[in-house]
């Protein structure tokens, strides 16, 4: 069975793309065949986060439009097995894709035998946001700790449950899973920004995972490279944490929510 | 900066908690409008626009919501009228003008 999981957030720079990379990068490393497009059609940036930015010659628009066919369109990843790219088209805008065009698409890759297909929205409510989010099984609604980032993802939460298939057809709803990026503990601690209990209790969504503001994430797009492959870093490995709730280990304890103990000359001095 | 902000009482500085009052309100209203019925932001539109005909009001002072109760559905208005008493009387002075006035043309015609 081929899991949609759509990448979302209503609000722009809060980490889409990066957990798009991260989350089809970690679920490839694990053994399944996995798949991750970019619906940010006019603004194609998935490329460049993976690394591949120099490979791609057809997109996900050439495809909906059937003018390559799906293996000639992916682009298989290098380090990871089983990880391909889907990139969109840079030329065009969001009106080149169709619900029908898409669901051609993911007809195409469940047939392919893969596992996830993960989508990674463009910001915003418009057309490529909710193509993004038509075919989901599942969405990560990825949210700063930040009031304009948590009141976009609560609105994107209520056009997931009207505007998605699942919603439309009157099926099971969208399981919804609350990603949490650039969380600052230590600010958290001097209560200049908003805490995980603060977010929950504010979306009411189940928690899949905090991802602490880190340079390495900085560093590895500059690189091209996914950040859950950094193993050392704090981030990458919250985004590890993060593939095992998706998998079903969601028990499994929440890291890097305590600010580093500061002595007390530092903290009169800090 | 660090040795003042160790002095300082922890309290004032929580602008954390204000961000998080805030979206409980916001948040609280979106859900209203996409649980409610389909004319609810409508409704709640016209009601506003009636009540500034009268009281100068900002877009805020009126909460709509639905509640069930038992086998029926309760509309609960909420309307906060300005704190400030002498430009509410101001208002519904204008306000009673506007409606002799009317009454006047209404006469008249």
């Amino acid at each position: 069975m081929t899991k949609t999981i759509v990448v979302t957030s209503g609000k722009g720079g809060v980490g889409k793309t990066t957990t798009s990379a991260s989350i089809a990068t970690g679920l490839a490393k694990r053994g399944y065949k996995t798949v991750v497009i970019d619906f940010d059609v006019g603004l194609r940036n998935l490329d460049l986060v993976m690394g591949c930015e120099r490979r791609v010659v057809y997109d996900l628009v050439n495809l909906v439009n059937q003018e390559s066919s799906l293996h000639q369109t992916l682009i298989k990843d290098k380090r990871i097995e089983n990880l391909y790219i889907l990139p969109a088209s840079q030329t065009r805008d969001k009106d080149a894709l169709t619900i029908e065009g898409i669901a051609r698409v993911m007809h195409k890759l469940k047939k392919s035998d893969f596992d996830y297909i993960i989508c990674d929205s463009p910001a915003g409510i418009e057309k490529g946001a909710k193509m993004a989010l038509y075919f989901a099984d599942e969405a990560i609604v990825t949210t700063n700790p930040e009031v304009s980032s948590v009141r976009d993802s609560d609105r994107i939460l209520g056009i997931l449950q009207s505007e998605s298939k699942r919603s439309k057809m009157n099926e099971e709803p969208v399981k919804e899973h609350l990603l949490i990026t650039r969380y600052n503990p230590g600010r958290v601690k001097d209560g200049q920004m908003l805490s995980v209990d603060d977010i929950v209790d504010l979306l009411a969504i189940p928690l899949l995972g905090i991802i602490p503001e880190s340079p390495t994430v900085l560093d590895c797009s500059n690189e091209g490279k996914p950040v859950i492959l950094d193993d050392d870093s704090e981030a990458g490995q919250a985004y590890s944490d993060a593939i095992d709730r998706l998998l079903g280990e969601i028990t499994k304890p929440h890291r890097f929510m305590e600010a580093p103990k500061k002595g007390f000359l530092s903290r009169l001095f800090g | 900066m660090g040795f003042f902000k160790f002095f300082q009482s922890s309290k004032e500085d929580q602008s954390a908690k204000r961000a998080k009052d805030r979206l409980q309100v916001l948040i609280a209203h979106q859900r209203t409008d996409r649980t409610g019925p389909d004319y609810l932001p409508m409704l709640r539109q016209d009601i506003l626009d009636v009540i500034k005909k009268y009281v100068s009001v900002g877009d805020d002072a009126l909460s709509v919501q639905v509640d069930q109760q038992d086998d029926c559905d309760v509309l609960e208005l909420n309307i906060t009228l300005p704190e400030d008493a002498e430009a509410t009387a101001n208002a519904l002075s204008v306000a009673k003008r506007r409606a002799q006035e009317r009454a006047q043309e209404a006469t008249g015609a």
